[in-house]
């Protein structure tokens, strides 16, 4: 059967890909930043996943303002990396699951967590640089990605409890999937940033921190936090850590924590970084 | 301007919250935003500003804000910050930039206050403590 081992959460940044694409890594403003993903680039390399589920939100990419799903999967044979303005950034097509895809879309929706289905689209940096900030620069992703979009562009996203719960069932649902299969759950997007109008560059440190620690030792708490809290304490674009509560509710109430990291700035934005391994 | 129900977030300063109201609001403006996506509208666009514009059901309110790049403007008339994303991305300017546009201060002073940290949230939770 297949079977959840471990979690990943990551900030999403696309200044992090431009750094990444442009061979900047090494310099002095990035340097301190990737020095937080050595860990989880030796650590991907021993637990050799065969799936990642991959929660992100698009970017007025694939979905424009004609409609917004508030909880799609990406169930086709495969991804492109988004032309988002400035031409597609210089990393391999994703590679889905389309069977797995379709089991957890049957489990999820019969579970009564209503689902879009989505057979064609484009990824953007939402998706693509958490895997370069994991993988680094590759010819190919060495697993099978399912995306899984989250609407936090326009308000309101899920709550957070919602997404905790759809945690929950997603991992049943992954576990109910008769293939021998590891399969970890990421979780994208945050921490505390604004992009826009004169409140834009808030940085909440203490908002953060307290999301971290609460989301190793008490997520079903964290999880009753509203909306409110988030887009007035950690920013309007903070309300994307949201997607955390998917991938923390997919994995043991008991954890263990391989990585943690934070960092003040990527362009506009507070970094977070956790590993998180399931203990059975 | 189509009316609204009054939301628990207006009391936060500095911060338009991109609701469903304001994505009616803003439709037009974010699907006109969203075709810069595409190198040959960029061309046109650039070549004639106000003639791509008038290509699209805008309010001329919205159009104005767009030509003089106002963004505090463009998001308070349904803008999202994503969509208008294509329009600084097809003047060459990074989220960065825009952002420091928004905030009224240099890209350079911006940056530096996000190296130093990014902006406190003392003073900037609720409109009745800022200034």
């Amino acid at each position: 059967m297949a079977k959840v081992s471990a979690g990943v959460a990551t900030s999403h940044v696309p200044a992090i890909g431009a750094a990444i694409d442009l061979g900047k890594t090494q310099e002095p403003y990035w340097q301190p930043l990737f020095q937080g993903y050595e860990y989880v680039k030796a650590w991907i390399k021993e637990q050799k996943p065969d799936v990642i589920f991959l929660v992100y939100n698009d970017h007025a990419t694939a979905f424009d303002m004609d409609f917004i799903p508030t909880f799609a999967i990406g169930c086709a044979d495969e991804f492109k990396p988004a032309d988002e303005g400035w031409g597609p950034r210089p990393v391999p097509t994703v590679k889905g699951h389309p069977e797995l895809a379709a089991h957890i879309a049957q489990e999820l929706i019969q579970s009564n967590f209503d689902l879009t289905f989505i057979h064609k689209m484009d990824v953007d940096h939402g998706l693509t640089v958490p895997l370069s900030l994991v993988f680094g620069q590759v010819e190919e992703w060495p697993c099978l990605i399912i995306p899984f979009a989250v609407n936090v562009v326009l308000y309101p996203p899920p709550s957070g409890q919602r997404c905790y719960d759809l945690g929950k069932a997603l991992r049943k649902a992954i576990e109910s999937f008769p293939e021998d299969l590891n399969v970890q759950v990421w979780g994208t997007g945050g921490m505390s940033h604004q992009l826009q109008g004169p409140r834009a560059g808030l940085i909440n440190k203490e908002f953060d921190n307290n999301f971290l620690d609460r989301l190793i030792d008490d997520a079903e708490e964290l999880a009753k936090v509203p909306h409110i809290n988030y887009v007035r304490e950690a920013g309007s674009e903070g309300v994307e850590l949201v997607m955390w509560l998917i991938m923390r509710g997919a994995l043991d109430d008991e954890i263990e924590v391989k990585q943690r990291f934070y960092h003040v700035p990527a362009s506009n934005t507070a970094v977070g970084h956790l590993v998180l391994e399931n203990k059975g | 301007m189509s009316s609204r129900t009054p939301k628990p977030y207006d009391d936060i300063p500095g911060t338009i919250i991109f609701d469903a109201d304001m994505a009616h609001r803003g439709y037009h403006l974010n699907q006109f935003a969203l075709s810069l996506m595409k190198a040959p509208n960029r061309e046109r666009f650039k070549a004639n500003e106000r003639a791509y514009l008038d290509e699209w059901a805008m309010s001329e309110e919205q159009k104005q804000a767009v030509l003089a790049r106002d963004y505090n403007r463009m998001m308070q008339l349904g803008g999202n910050v994503y969509f208008l994303a294509k329009i600084f991305s097809t003047d060459g300017l990074s989220f960065q930039h825009a952002a420091a546009t928004m905030t009224g201060m240099t890209q350079q002073e911006y940056a530096q206050m996000m190296l130093d940290g990014g902006r406190k949230p003392e003073g900037n939770l609720y409109k009745k403590e800022s200034s």
